[in-house]
Order: structure tokens, then C-alpha cells, then sequence
């Protein structure tokens, strides 16, 4: 079968991939590119695991296909720490135990990251209805909005230690 | 498998080529969030997908002869962030804005929810309500229709194979207009209408009804119009008496199946309280009362 040549910017580097229509951008991510942070969770874009920012929007990866990945700009999990270094939503997720098996966690860290560059001061309502579409079966959620909230705070220069 | 082609003309005239020369299924994709579904569960095998993103205008909210124009794929995120849609047509702008996630607001769009075709689509009751019209393009030219002539039953709509929308035009608003759009579930977020009500009217300056429509969601084989409701409110001041005509109209209205998410009885009896609740709202907004989101 003919597959389509895509060219895409992924996590701030230039990629070119060839992909069948039916693949979805998420098993180009995992399967063609070889970035398996984005989890496949449900498939069916009702568990947020496979979350990634395309031109901005906060999309599950799933309900996108690959080649409507041409000329889009795409941030997934493994482009938000900054080389070595945790981005601090990272730090703040692992400070505050806000997770347990981890298959949500990437997803729910560029949801968050989503949300923060469009909301730098979110009410905790905000915040829950935003990450709504990120189903996590181990934490309750409580201490991911901890963790949202506490980070928030400290990216917008609120907290101290 | 089979092969599936993939195509994102430039042109109308591109994409409705296409459509028209494909020899098996072809769909159209706009934001993808239930082509996607179909496509994975196997329920849909076409051999061509023709994404539409790509048509200038097709994407975007303008302002025409008085009313809105809003592009059939532009995604639910653009159009919640509109400050003239939400003034205008609160209850449409909420209504789109209650399907699905975050992540499902970032594609999903106004074509594609009435296209998918489902009764329970939650914008379709607002846009059957707001007395929108879909502009639609084929091989026979660009036709203008009411929405409510779009879905002819559960994933099925009137369009021929080389159609599709463009645009969607909302009517001038007269002063005194609201609109509202309630919809019944179990829990607060990320769920499928047990029932769903749209309503716009305009009032006069005593507050007397002028002009109204109705529709119900999740409650017949298509979203309603249900213009026996419309017309228990023209005339009228929203009081306990037109209320209550208002619910026994939506209740008449509702032919409802029992499944998961509900019983016939549950279902009729939910449409009247809906329709009851979605008056007030819409009423209120009418009368310049500010009450925030319906939500």
C-alpha cells in the first residue's frame, strides 16, 4: 500500500515519517518514530493517555490522523523537561506523589502544561474540568490537583522552598 | 485490509470532486473525533477520507449582514473563545462547548456533530433551536438548508455523497433574544445526553415571548424541532401556567427508547423538566439578567 510522506516539527526538531491513512498520529509517535511516552490507553480519545499539544490545542493523539500531521508543530511528553533538567510541573507531579502506575502521568503533564499556557492562574474548578479528559484509576485525582495547583502557584512566582 | 486513501483538497470544487469520483464509501473529516472511532472499531471501511481543513474559510467565525457565519470544521475551542458568539448565542457556544474533553474541544466541530448524526449530539439542539442553516456544496452547486433537514435518523443525514458543509449561518439577533441549552446526565462532565433542550427566544418589552424554538435531543431517532412547545411560549410571559403548557408540549413531543442511560418514562418525563429549565435560562438572558453559565 502507498503511504503518505508526512513532515512535522516534533518536540522543536524537524521530522519526516511515511505513514498508512489509517495510523493514527499516536501510532506514528509510538510505532514510526519511535517516541513511546504518549500511552495508548482506550483508543477511542475518552482517556486523555495519549495527549499532545498540536499547533497550540491540546488533542488526544488518537483521534488525530498521521498524515494530518503535515506542516503542524506537535509537543508530546518527551519535549517538555528541558534537557536533564525536569520541566517543574514534572518536579511538582513527583513531589506530591501524583501518581502510582504512571500510564496516565504523561498525558496528564501535557494537559497541564496545556492548561498552564493558556491559564497561568487556574481556579481548582478550572482545573479539574480541564483535565477532565485524563482518566487516572490510581490517585483519586487529589493529588494531581495538588500538584496543578502547587505548580501553578510556583510558576507564577508565588511560593517559596 | 483494504486500501484507504487519504486526500485534503484546497479547493471546494477539489473536495467535491473527490467525493463525487470515488467508487466505494468516502468520508469527510473535520475534526475526526468520531470518524476516528468508527474507523478504529471497524464500524466504518471507506476507501477515501477527504479531510476539508485544508479549504480556505472553512475554519473561522465571521460576522455577515448582521448575523454569524461559523466554519463548518472549526473546533469547538475557537468558537468558545469567541466574545460575539457568547454574547449572541450563549446557549449554542455552551452547548458545543459540552462535548467531550479539553483535548475533544481542541477538533471537534459543528459539521461533524450533526453529521455524525446522533440524537444525543449536544450542539445540534442549540444549532435546531438558534434557526441555523447549513451551507452545503455538491456537485449541483451550493445549496443553503435549515439544519433540522440535515439528520434523517441515527448516523444517517440528507446529503448526497459528493456533499458536504462549508458554513453555518446564525440569524441576525433581534434586541431581547436568549437562547439556553440544558442537558440531563448522572454525573458533571464527559458524558452522553440522557436528554438535551435547546431554546431561543425574543421578548417584547413587557417581557411577552415574540418569537421562540424549541428542540430536544436524546428523545427520537433525530434531534427535534418541536414546534408545539415554540408556540405554547409566543404570547406569553414565562408563568407557572405556560411552564407547565411548556413541559406537557416537550413531554408530548418525546418518543424516546429505553437503554443504559435511561427508561421511556425517565426520558419524558426528563424532557419536560429540561424544556422547563431551559426557558428560564433563556428567558433570563432575554431580559439582560447575567447568570453566568448554564453549566
Amino acid at each position: 500500500m502507498a503511504k503518505t510522506y508526512v513532515s512535522a516539527t516534533i518536540n522543536g526538531e524537524s521530522s519526516e515519517f511515511l505513514c498508512e491513512t489509517q495510523q493514527t498520529l499516536l501510532d506514528v509517535l509510538r510505532d514510526v518514530v519511535g517516541l513511546t511516552g504518549s500511552k495508548e490507553g482506550c483508543a477511542s480519545g475518552d482517556c486523555g493517555a495519549c495527549s499532545v499539544i498540536m499547533d497550540g490545542r491540546l488533542v488526544c493523539s488518537c483521534l488525530v490522523l498521521g498524515v494530518e500531521a503535515e506542516g503542524k508543530t506537535i509537543t508530546t511528553i518527551e519535549g517538555i523537561a528541558q534537557g536533564d533538567h525536569l520541566h517543574p510541573i514534572q518536579q511538582k507531579f513527583l513531589e506530591h506523589a501524583a501518581l502510582q502506575c504512571g500510564f496516565c502521568t504523561p498525558g496528564l503533564i501535557v494537559a497541564t502544561k496545556a492548561l498552564l499556557d493558556e491559564n497561568p492562574n487556574p481556579t481548582e474548578t478550572e482545573a479539574r474540568y480541564w483535565l477532565a479528559g485524563n482518566l487516572c484509576r490510581c490517585t483519586g485525582y487529589d493529588k494531581v490537583i495538588r500538584a496543578v495547583m502547587d505548580v501553578a502557584a510556583e510558576m507564577r512566582g508565588e511560593t517559596v522552598g | 485490509m483494504s486500501s484507504l486513501s487519504y486526500a485534503a483538497p484546497t479547493s471546494v470544487d477539489d473536495a467535491v470532486k473527490l467525493l463525487a469520483g470515488a467508487s466505494g464509501v468516502a468520508k469527510v473529516l473535520s475534526g475526526g473525533t468520531d470518524l476516528l472511532v468508527q474507523l478504529r472499531s471497524g464500524r466504518l471501511k471507506p476507501e477515501l477520507i477527504v479531510d476539508t481543513k485544508k479549504i480556505p474559510g472553512i475554519i473561522g467565525i465571521r460576522e455577515e449582514n448582521g448575523g454569524f457565519v461559523i466554519g463548518a470544521a472549526t473546533p469547538g475551542a475557537v468558537v468558545e473563545a469567541h466574545p460575539g458568539l457568547n454574547a449572541a448565542w450563549p446557549g449554542l457556544v455552551e452547548a458545543l462547548d459540552l462535548i467531550g474533553s479539553t483535548q475533544v474541544q481542541g477538533r471537534c466541530s459543528l459539521a461533524g456533530n450533526l453529521c455524525n448524526a446522533s440524537p444525543a449530539a449536544d450542539s445540534v439542539p442549540a444549532l435546531f433551536a438558534a434557526g441555523a442553516t447549513a451551507v452545503v456544496v455538491g456537485s449541483k452547486g451550493k445549496r443553503e438548508v435549515p439544519v433540522e433537514q440535515i439528520p434523517t435518523g441515527p448516523g444517517r443525514t440528507s446529503l448526497a455523497k459528493d456533499e458536504f458543509i462549508v458554513e453555518f449561518r446564525l440569524p441576525p439577533r433581534p434586541a431581547r433574544s436568549g437562547d439556553a441549552y440544558l442537558r440531563f446526565i448522572p454525573r458533571t462532565e464527559m458524558d452522553i445526553a440522557v436528554v438535551g433542550c435547546g431554546i431561543s427566544v425574543t421578548l417584547d418589552a413587557n417581557g411577552v415571548c415574540t418569537a421562540a424554538r424549541v428542540a430536544l435531543g436524546a428523545v427520537s431517532p433525530t434531534v427535534i424541532l418541536v414546534p408545539a412547545a415554540a408556540d405554547v411560549l409566543i404570547g406569553h410571559k414565562l408563568d407557572a401556567d405556560t411552564l407547565a403548557k411548556l413541559d406537557a408540549a416537550a413531554q408530548a413531543a418525546a418518543k424516546p427508547i429505553s437503554d443504559k442511560r435511561g427508561t421511556v418514562e425517565y426520558r419524558t418525563k426528563i424532557a419536560g423538566v429540561l424544556a422547563r429549565r431551559t426557558a428560564a435560562i433563556a428567558f433570563d438572558r432575554a431580559n439582560g439578567i447575567k447568570n453566568g453559565k448554564a453549566h
